[in-house]
């Protein structure tokens, strides 16, 4: 059982003020959703959990089993388990998905362990089978002239493959049609164990048909306002942002 | 005879890791020279004496003492080409090198004829017992005589001729004499008129008619003397219709006076020839790399060259292919690297000279920290032809702020009938690439090393196999030292 806990948390971009004091925590296991108008602070909140540069943490802390992860470099954060699915996953022209795969899990590895190929392509092979992926795929360059929603189920498959304790999903929605996003949240479903916690960023409560959270949060100005269960994105959608800023938000 | 031993003034093994990596082979044990005593010195400095010196020794017929004195004088004559050229030719002490060393052995035959110091090098350089077995067919210079030269029997069964220059002009004037000098004239460039002074080594090769030879015929080559010159000369002839591949690889321990290398390789495609004259080219970054390379493709021949520098303090090199035949072919596939204190001053030239010829350039230039890569251009098509086609592309890859790309394509073509595509790029390697991939996992400096083999990796497919991995190896030493 592990546990990703967000105390107090705030983020800068330059001298700006993003994230203005969030506290959050997720088990292993869960489903955690925050939900919130663009400009809000949800990427910033993802990204400065990942370690992006550009990012400033001002204060607070974030730490992973207990062990601040504010000191680590992105890379040490990831292999600590922590992987975040782009909003815009970067293009690599030229590094196809299997290997980068491959060159990201022995990274992982102990000084001197060498991957074991076969079980490797074993492994990446019957990934791709659960998220239905064709085999073909595996070949091409990383993001390089993939669709929006190729780009998304690269973001899955890595997800699968690298088996991360937590899983930041930074509006893995976006820019998806309705048949892309089904597939895109069968594969986050079919990922779904006790073994993994996942923090889904989203704008619409459209995603959270698909990937039912068992936690809500609704964020404002780079904050929580609200959480609750499921019913919450239903209250919300129903309701909309107005309904979070006249109600909800302290005046 | 000279009682001169090189060992004597040879500094102690560098045990560095990364900064000399060896290329063909285990990359941790390129930082070394061996002992070898040397039977023949023609001493430091450039005179006539050294060159009769060195005819000498090799008992060269008459008229390739005439041809190397010639030589001498034009190499004399001409100036350092710095009016286009970089200034830092001007730092190479021509007094200071040494134009001929051999331990005096005959080229060997067999394995078990290779002195055994020599085999311990390759020990020290890490080829694997079954590539040692490969090497039977490789012709490895060491220093100027080839220590260890056999033809595989399958090639000589097919009579295809694969021996060094020495033997090449002594055995087979008949084959090698009306080529020799012919594709790139000794004046050319200053460089050549050197090589052409004080050549010694590399491979003569000729293929007969229609014979194809399946495996590429292989060349190491190790500089192992402080302010030693290395000169080989090149020259493969393949007859009509005949098809050959060539791979030279070099290493070259580390020494911390700078060393010259200057090569001249001629290749000859007569009609319907295909040749394929592969280059991995790591010398340490101390050395001076001035080599020509040119070759002729007559009707329906190819000639294609993949070039590949990765070390060396300064490079200038730019393949070449004169399309002298009716449908020739010509191609370079260049990918070049230059870290800190590197110059890479690559290209390539393609002289259409027949109707319906093409040619096609693809160079790729990575530039890290304070490295340099210049990419000259050629491409010539007179209005008198018709149909001919060039296709020229250049990449240049900046990885920080102080890396430098320079351009410079001279493309002239004339007539209303011939066609030419140039395309030319700069990207960098973005930050968020970096922390894409950062945030998979993978240090800074894999990230970047992965970034740069996915820019050249449509080139390095190009490659066999075992060139392929090797430059992927290199090519990840050489940017893990260029972060952070």
């Amino acid at each position: 059982m592990s546990q990703l806990e967000i105390k107090d948390l705030h983020v800068s971009i330059g001298e700006k003020p993003i994230v203005k004091g969030l506290t959050l925590t997720v088990r292993s296991g869960e489903v955690h959703a925050i939900m919130g108008p663009n400009g809000t602070g949800k990427s910033t909140l993802a990204k400065a959990v990942a370690g992006h540069p550009s990012y400033t943490i001002t204060s607070g802390d974030v730490l992973l089993d207990g062990k601040s992860v504010l000191p680590m470099q992105p890379d040490e954060r990831a292999r600590a388990g922590l992987f975040l699915a782009f909003q815009y996953p970067s293009e690599i022209p030229g590094v196809s998905i299997a290997n980068f795969l491959r060159a990201a899990i022995q990274a992982r590895l102990g000084e001197g362990e060498e991957l074991d190929a076969t079980g490797y392509y074993k492994r990446l092979y019957s990934k791709m089978d659960l998220l239905q992926i064709d085999r073909k795929f595996t070949s091409r360059a990383i993001n390089d002239g993939f669709s929006g929603g190729e780009k998304k189920r690269c973001e899955i498959l890595q997800m699968a493959m690298l088996e991360p304790k937590f899983a930041l999903m930074d509006e893995t929605d976006s820019g998806l049609d309705i048949d892309a996003l089904r597939i895109v949240a069968d594969g986050v479903n079919a990922l779904r164990s006790t073994n993994l916690g996942v923090l889904m960023i989203t704008h619409y409560q459209r995603l959270l048909g698909y990937i039912v959270p068992d936690h809500v949060h609704v964020m404002w100005d780079g904050r929580i306002v609200k959480s609750g269960d499921k019913s919450l994105a239903l209250e919300l959608e129903a309701k909309g942002y107005d309904w979070v800023k006249n109600e909800l938000v302290p005046a | 005879m000279s009682d001169v031993t090189a060992t004597e003034s040879l500094p102690a093994p560098i045990a560095d890791t990364v900064d000399n990596p060896v290329s063909g082979i285990d990359q941790t044990a390129g930082n070394f020279s061996y002992k070898m005593d040397y039977e023949f010195d023609a001493g430091t400095g450039l005179s006539e004496k050294t060159v009769r010196y060195i005819s000498s020794v090799k008992k060269e017929a008459p008229w390739i003492l005439e041809f190397r004195l010639n030589a001498l004088k034009q190499f004399l004559a001409k100036p350092m080409p710095t009016h286009w050229a970089t200034k830092d030719l001007e730092n190479i002490n021509f007094d200071k090198i040494r134009y001929y060393l051999s331990s005096g052995q005959k080229p060997k035959r067999t394995w078990e004829e290779v002195p055994d110091d020599i085999k311990k090098t390759f020990e020290r350089l890490g080829v694997p017992e079954h590539e040692r077995k490969f090497l039977a067919g490789v012709e490895a210079q060491f220093d100027s005589e080839a220590a260890y030269s056999n033809i595989k029997d399958i090639v000589s069964k097919q009579g295809v001729i694969f021996v060094n220059s020495t033997e090449g002009l002594r055995e087979h004037p008949e084959l090698f004499r009306k080529f020799f000098g012919k594709v790139i004239p000794t004046g050319d460039n200053k460089f050549s008129a050197l090589n052409s002074a004080v050549f010694s080594g590399g491979s003569f090769i000729y293929v007969p008619k229609g014979v194809k030879v399946a495996q590429p015929l292989q060349a190491y080559f190790r500089i192992n003397a402080e302010n030693f010159g290395q000169f080989e000369r090149t020259l493969i002839i393949a007859d009509e219709g005949a098809e050959v591949t060539y791979m030279e690889g070099c290493t070259a321990p580390k020494f911390s006076t700078s060393t010259l290398h200057s090569a001249v390789v001629e290749l000859v495609a007569l009609k319907g020839a295909k040749i394929q004259y592969i280059t991995v080219q790591n010398w340490s970054a101390n050395v001076f790399n001035l080599v020509t390379k040119r070759g002729v493709a007559e009707e329906d021949a190819e000639v294609r060259w993949i070039d590949c520098n990765i070390g060396s303090r300064l490079t200038m090199k730019y393949p070449g292919v004169v399309l002298r035949g009716k449908r020739a072919r010509g191609e370079v596939l260049s990918i070049a690297l230059a870290n800190d204190g590197q110059h890479q001053d690559t290209g390539a030239k393609m002289i259409h000279a027949a109707d319906d010829t093409t040619s096609n350039i693809i160079a790729k230039s990575i530039s890290v920290g304070e490295g340099r890569s210049t990419y000259r251009g050629l491409v010539h098509i007179p209005k008198t032809l018709a149909n001919c086609r060039n296709n020229t592309e250049c990449d240049a890859l900046l990885i920080n702020e102080h890396s430098r790309t320079d351009t410079y394509p001279a493309i002239s073509v004339r007539g209303r009938k011939n066609s030419v595509q140039h395309e030319a790029s700069v990207s960098k390697v973005s930050a968020e690439q970096i922390f894409y991939m950062m945030q998979r996992g993978l240090s800074e400096g894999e990230a970047m090393s992965l970034a740069v083999n996915g820019f050249v990796n449509d080139l390095v497919k190009e490659f066999p196999m075992e060139y392929s991995v090797e430059l992927k190896r290199l090519i990840e030493l050489q940017m893990e030292g260029s972060v952070g």
